[in-house]
């Protein structure tokens, strides 16, 4: 039953083949027995079983709310949720509690799905690894499966790989079945990042078709809240009920069309898939590489036209992208002072040094670092070289995308990610900002030209570890972009985590798992 | 609250510092011209070339009169109980956006129509970083690579000349008008030390306006601060009440030779009032003309006005540390005003745009087309057209008071501008707590007009209309008996009593001194309490000295 996608555990609901308050108790003891993962920073028993009463109430009557009542989900820690603590992953917030929800937590409320708590990240959201939180690392759920398990060899602890960041607790929750549906953030590949390498469907919708208020920002200007899930189906299902103008975001834009259920009947032929040149990045691993090139094949084959294309100005994006980030960070930061909420220090002998120390004591390195080259960024006499000149590119970026979604291309397909999941190990001999520079390579262009863009699992690595792939429409083109996604998701038969089960995990709870091997997609 | 305490007290202070004029023609004149300092308004001679003369240049904060906060939904009101009025937004939760109030763009196009600006149709916010405990966001949300406004002149009057008589007419240049957030305040209890924070002003709209440095001296810059509060109070975008803080002047003056670049400025803070900002420059430029004479340098820094003592003293040195880092502000897609609806792009709903056409149809009469139609409507002089129109109400009044009278216009002036406008110093109240209604004094200038009371009586009336509300100019005439005493045989013993005992007086009238006739007409009225028909009593002296 946990593996099951949302839209088969709607259906058991009415079925009566299972409650909301058992599945809530199935997802709750799972959290319990996949700890370790760290996927959770809060857990929210509580109000999640109460939720899970008030659902089941409803389907008794007759009357549930849509297809999210009595779904279980988890809401990364950067979006505010009403006397909840909220906490970023940081010092700064780790007591916290907001007195509001997010629009995008309201909106999955108000619909009935059940909250089951915060998840982990990077620290602010800094980060591509959700290695640099202040409540430890996560762990990805494939470090624990049949398939990397066999390859890893020995029972070690030691070689767990990372989920990728920064919503790696989201990603984490939904690989490894506690929740259906997962909000993250996606500033310049959080969402699609971790959704690769934990092998979820990751959606970064259309800057300004989701409402971020409520969201506590990276950067203002690209953040979106992102969706993951176990399959496209699922993520149309929650986009249809995230999207939409909001009065309290000045930047949301009317959604263009409703979207409960992706078309039936979508043809492949009809579509052009581009292929980025400048996509065959260094560092690209040969196995991502190729799973690029079987998924370019298997369109070419079913008819969809193929042509590879130019965004010659996407070598600049991640440095540029990098500049406008720091700036916004260290604006969006400064309202940490310790004056109104969050931490505040001991030291209090001017209001001066009770920031300085309070900053100090709050912010972890990634965060005070990029805090201080923001603000060397927009020192007056950087301002034009720096900012002003990275916006210039930014403009070229999207401009690059304008010209060839322009000249008839419906979607470009690239890789997510360089590779599959480094283990954590090896990912923390690299600092954050190397780190950051290289897992964002392909997925922040996205953002800087504010484009829909969803990461889709596509196969298992010789490690026994995902790799997706990513594709990225034109703006507002959110619904054929899942098309597209659902098409692929199709055809490449990737196999559930449930199947890649670690034989152990499976003799310690045989009935449930043995029921989702069963009845997995 | 204990800010709010000092504030009221000061105002207090201020008032007790207002001189009683009863006999003045222009209050607000004479209470600019309190300045030790006086422009002179002839063109330079050669020999004063060398000479230092000042340069001002105004920064002003003026206070949306709005319902509701520049980005939040918060109330906005003056002596609210501390953090009472502070909204998620306003104390920077993290995760809030900002939403613009509609609201407060109208009032800053429509003050930029009323100053003749150019209106961008696109203008875009920034951030302005800077570190204070009232500042939650650590960040201020203004305007500053594009305005909503830019580019307006406000023309501004005051008295001047030798006499003072003559109607000075000068443009100062306005650069720009931008929409920013208000902060917080601060108290500092030094004794605790601590500092207390009220955010109930945090993220007020302001709009500051930057005058250019057309201004010589605190009396012109007080005229044109004056000429400003009286169009945004006739617009209603502000309250212009400076002592509350709704308008807020900060100076920036500088001294140099005709011809020469300008001087090094100071910036002077802390103004809460308009004579005191005429003051506070006319000491500054003071002080700095003397530094220069003595071969000293003006520092750049910013001084605060000390009203005890009128002097300026140094606050900080002036920004030269100070980056604020202005960044675009992400979170407010660029803000759009449109010419009327034909303008608008598709799937923008006409309710929710602000549009030009609709604003300017909309602007009231502004202080200057109304002097000019007091000028020409009623034949008054300039100088009673600029009482009429700088008394808050007193316009209102006077026109009130000719609608219920066929009164000279040039006489209801008269008591409007001393015999009310004293009262009301006198007791330092504003025209709408006048004890004597209009229509009141109408009727008693009827009365005078149709000869039932001398110009005398009808003053003696009108005080005691003053002290008994609601009682009617008949009654105390009655009462009293003020009534014109036109009895012939009576006015004759009068008459005759004071020509017998005045004989050098009848000599000179009889010499051909007419003036002395009037003195004569003086002791008559002093026998009848002021109540004698002067017309007859000037027939029977001229009879009697002829």
């Amino acid at each position: 039953m946990l593996g099951l996608t949302l839209k088969e555990v709607s259906l058991a609901f009415r079925e009566g083949r299972i409650s909301p308050t058992e599945l809530c108790r199935k997802c709750l003891n799972r959290i319990k027995k996949t700890q370790r993962l760290n996927a959770y920073i809060t857990v929210t028993e509580e109000f999640a079983l109460k939720q899970a009463r008030q659902s089941e109430a409803r389907l008794l009557q007759g009357v549930p709310k849509g297809p999210l009542d009595g779904i279980p989900f988890a809401v990364k820690d950067n979006f505010c949720t009403a006397n909840i603590r909220t906490t970023c992953a940081s010092k700064m917030l780790k007591d916290y509690t907001p007195p509001y929800n997010a629009t995008v937590v309201q909106k999955l409320l108000d619909q009935g799905a059940v909250l089951m708590g915060k998840t982990n990240m990077d620290e602010f959201a800094m980060g591509a690894g959700s290695t640099d939180g202040a409540f430890g690392p996560v762990r990805n759920p494939w470090s624990y499966a049949a398939s990397y398990r066999t390859q890893a060899g020995s029972a070690s602890d030691s070689d767990w790989v990372i989920t990728g960041g920064s919503s790696g607790g989201s990603a984490a929750a939904v690989a490894s079945c506690t929740s259906y549906l997962a909000l993250g953030s996606d500033t310049g590949g959080s969402t699609r990042n971790p959704g690769a390498l934990c092998g979820v469907v990751a959606l970064k919708p259309t800057y300004g078709l989701v409402s971020r208020h409520g969201l506590i920002p990276l950067v203002n200007s690209m953040d979106v809240p992102g969706i993951i899930t176990r399959s496209v189906s699922d993520a149309a299902v929650a986009l249809g009920v995230l999207q939409g103008a909001d009065v309290r975001d000045s930047t949301t834009v009317p959604a263009p069309s409703a979207l409960t259920e992706l078309p039936e009947d979508f043809d492949v032929r009809n579509i052009c898939v581009g292929i980025p040149k400048e996509y065959h990045a260094p560092g690209l691993s040969e196995e991502t590489r190729a799973q690029w090139s079987r998924v370019a094949d298997l369109f070419e084959k079913a008819g969809a036209r193929v042509e590879q294309v130019s965004l010659p100005h996407t070598q600049h994006s991640i440095v540029c992208y990098h500049v406008l980030c720091h700036a916004e960070v260290a604006s969006n930061m400064a309202r940490f002072d310790g004056l109104e909420y969050g931490h505040r220090s001991e030291m209090k002998s001017s209001t001066e040094v009770m920031y300085a120390s309070t900053r100090h004591e709050g912010f972890n390195d990634v965060v005070r670092g990029r805090i201080l080259s923001g603000n060397y960024f927009l020192l007056k006499q950087n301002y034009q070289h720096y900012f002003v000149k990275a916006q210039k590119v930014r403009r070229l970026i999207a401009n690059d995308f304008r010209d060839v979604f322009g000249s008839g291309v419906d979607v470009l397909l690239t890789p997510t990610t360089l590779s599959d999941a480094a283990c954590y190990h090896d990912f923390t001999q690299e600092d954050n900002r190397t780190r950051s520079a290289q897992e964002d390579v392909f997925t922040q262009p996205a953002n800087m030209a504010g484009l829909p863009a969803v990461s889709v699992p596509t196969a298992l690595s010789q490690r026994g570890l995902p790799i997706g792939l990513q594709l990225i429409g034109p703006a507002l083109e959110d619904k054929k972009l899942l098309c597209v996604a659902r098409w692929v998701e199709q055809n490449v038969g990737f196999p559930s985590i449930s199947d890649c089960e670690n034989t152990q995990e499976s003799r310690k709870d045989p009935g449930a798992t043995r029921r989702e091997q069963a009845s997995a997609v | 609250m204990a800010a709010c305490c000092i504030l009221a007290g000061e105002l207090l202070h201020n008032i007790k510092l207002i001189p009683y004029y009863q006999k003045s023609s222009c209050l607000f004149i004479r209470w600019i011209s309190t300045s030790k300092f006086q422009c002179s308004s002839q063109p330079l001679e050669k020999s004063t070339l060398q000479q230092l003369v000042g340069v001002v240049g105004l920064e002003i904060h003026a206070q949306i009169s709005s319902n509701t906060k520049l980005f939040s939904g918060s109330s906005v009101q003056f002596l609210a109980p501390p953090n009472s009025l502070v909204s998620f937004f306003d104390v920077s939760l993290p995760g809030t956006l900002p939403v613009l109030n509609k609201r407060c763009v109208e009032a800053a196009v429509m003050t930029g129509l009323a100053l003749n600006c150019t209106i961008n149709k696109k203008s875009v916010f920034d951030r302005k970083h800077y570190f204070y405990a009232d500042l939650p966001a650590g960040y201020q949300i203004t305007q500053q690579r594009r305005p909503v406004a830019v580019d307006g002149v406000l023309t501004y009057s005051f008295l001047g000349g030798r006499k003072r008589n003559e109607v000075m007419r000068k443009n100062v240049y306005i650069k720009q008008i931008q929409l920013e957030q208000d902060s917080g305040k601060s108290l500092h209890d030094d004794v605790n030390s601590q500092t207390l924070i009220d955010l109930n002003r945090a993220g007020v709209g302001l709009m500051e306006l930057v005058m250019e440095p057309d201004m010589r001296c605190g009396e012109e810059a007080a005229a044109a601060v004056r000429e400003l509060q009286l169009i945004l109070q006739a617009l209603g975008t502000c309250q212009g009440n400076m002592s509350e803080g709704q308008l807020r002047v900060d100076a920036n003056v500088s001294v140099h030779r005709p011809g020469e670049p300008l001087g090094t400025r100071t910036e002077v803070k802390n103004i809460n009032s308009i004579r005191y900002l005429a003051r506070a420059i006319d000491f500054e430029i003071q002080r700095q003309t003397e530094v220069v004479q003595r071969g000293g340098v003006v520092l750049n820094e910013t001084r605060a006005y000390d009203s005890k003592s009128g002097e300026t003293v140094a606050m900080r040195d002036k920004e030269g540390l100070q980056d604020y880092r202005f960044m675009p502000e992400p979170n407010l897609p660029p803000l759009l005003v449109f010419e009327d609806e034909a303008s608008l792009p598709a799937g923008v709903e006409a309710g929710q745009a602000v549009l030009l056409r609709t604003l300017r149809a909309g602007l009231p009469e502004l202080p200057s087309v109304r002097r000019d139609r007091l000028v020409q409507t009623y034949g008054l002089l300039p100088e009673h057209s600029f009482t009429l129109v700088n008394e808050d109400g007193l316009m209102e009044y006077f026109e009130a008071v000719m609608k219920g009278t066929s009164r000279d216009p040039r006489k209801v002036i008269g008591w409007v501008t001393n015999e009310l406008l004293g009262l009301l110093k006198q007791q330092d109240l504003s025209v709408s707590h006048s004890s004597v209604p209009p229509a009141a004094l109408a009727e008693l200038l009827e009365l005078q007009e149709a000869g039932r009371i001398s110009s005398s009586a009808a003053k003696q009336v009108f005080q005691e209309m003053w002290r008994s509300p609601g009682k009617a100019a008949p009654q105390i005439i009655q009462e009293r008996d003020l009534g014109l005493v036109s009895d012939d045989a009576n006015l004759h013993q009068i008459c005759q009593k004071v020509v017998d005992s005045h004989p050098d007086e009848v000599r000179a009238v009889r010499s051909g001194n007419q003036k002395v006739l009037n003195k004569l007409m003086g002791l008559v009225q002093k026998e009848t309490k002021g109540r004698a028909d002067p017309v007859l009593v000037r027939k029977i002296l001229q009879e009697k000295t002829s």
